[in-house]
């Protein structure tokens, strides 16, 4: 019964690889829409704290950031190894918080303005002593929405 | 003229830009997305204002880290793991406790005439407290809170907080009345005063 003898030679045929293309911009479209590049580049290092009770940052834009760390090796020597503030790509000093306030609310559309949420980051071994002024200036700017950056722990990590 | 034919364009290299790009991205992308815990600062009063209200003793919790990262509520130390029941009794105070704080009818929709509790949690720090020991407190705290609304969800609504907020926005509103986040965080100078510097 050679009813289905092979036809020509044997071994594998060849696949079409007419549809890679498809696959790859598929992956890349993907890959678009769910990078974030990173805005700036941290000159301080900053060891995030943990905390149970944290949300994901919802909308993006509206979220600024103070950065406070104990600067990089390259900036220690001019700047010390106590936590200082980075805001935007440059060293801060607490005073400088209020205008910068002012200028990223003036960047915002205005019907957002009210909503800004200003995200502290700040090293675990900062003392509270820089925090409070951060926050102090937040107030007297009146950018009263914060939210302390913080990584995702289970209660049972948490003691 | 006669029309010639249009030669084909070799699709053969699109492939190899469609990785070129992908490799880009891919490299590039960071996935990560930072969390936080959100709190609100209360506005900075006008300087003519007296800042201060007074308030019963038995409204007000004073939570305060001094620089050794010690806690203490009303003067008494404390550990960490024992803050969250204390701050649960506090505010639900279920037996009407005279030592805990009293409670004010208010109009919640949903709830009706509903007994808000007054109480105050007042956190205070030293300077040279450790930011994550603030936070530590800060967050079991919120737990407390949270976890109290949560229990409020369940029993009237059958489901849990984070769970109304995506279904009921008006109804998770409710039970955060029912249970205010009232921390207030000290300003700086009675911050030094409380932790006796």
């Amino acid at each position: 019964m050679a009813k289905f003898a092979r036809k020509g030679k044997g071994g594998t045929p060849a696949i079409s690889t007419a549809s890679l293309p498809d696959i790859v911009f598929m992956l890349l479209f993907f890959f678009m829409t769910v990078t974030t590049m990173k805005e700036t580049d941290l000159k301080v290092t900053i060891h995030k704290a943990h905390a149970t009770e944290v949300k994901k940052i919802e909308n993006k834009a509206l979220v600024k950031y103070i950065n406070i760390g104990v600067p990089i090796k390259t900036y220690q020597s001019k700047f010390g190894k106590e936590p200082i503030i980075q805001l935007n790509d440059a060293f801060a000093s607490v005073g400088d918080i209020g205008p910068w306030v002012d200028a990223v609310r003036g960047d915002m559309d205005a019907e957002n303005r009210s909503k800004m949420t200003t995200a502290l980051k700040i090293d675990k071994n900062a003392r509270m002593g820089i925090v409070t002024d951060v926050k102090q200036e937040l107030r007297r700017a009146k950018a009263l929405k914060i939210t302390y950056i913080a990584d995702k722990t289970t209660k049972e990590d948490f003691n | 003229m006669a029309k010639r034919p249009l030669p084909e364009i070799n699709a053969g290299s699109m492939a190899d830009i469609a990785f070129l790009l992908l490799i880009f991205f891919l490299v590039t992308t960071t996935m990560s997305t930072n969390t936080g815990m959100q709190r609100k600062l209360p506005p900075m009063p006008e300087k003519k204002e007296k800042t201060e209200t007074p308030m019963h003793d038995r409204n007000v919790m004073v939570v305060l880290i001094n620089k050794d990262n010690n806690i203490a509520i009303k003067g008494k130390p404390i550990q960490l793991k024992d803050i969250y029941k204390k701050t649960k009794l506090f505010f639900s105070n279920p037996n009407n406790d005279e030592n805990l704080p009293e409670k004010k009818m208010k109009e919640i929709p949903f709830f009706g005439n509903y007994p808000v509790s007054k109480g105050v949690i007042s956190l205070q720090t030293d300077r040279n407290t450790n930011y994550d020991k603030y936070l530590q407190v800060n967050n079991e705290l919120v737990r407390a809170v949270n976890d109290l609304r949560d229990e409020k969800a369940m029993e009237k609504f059958g489901i849990s907080f984070d769970e109304l907020g995506k279904t009921d926005k008006e109804k998770q509103k409710a039970v955060a009345k029912v249970y205010p986040l009232n921390i207030s965080e000290a300003e700086p100078r009675r911050i030094a005063a409380g932790a006796g510097k």
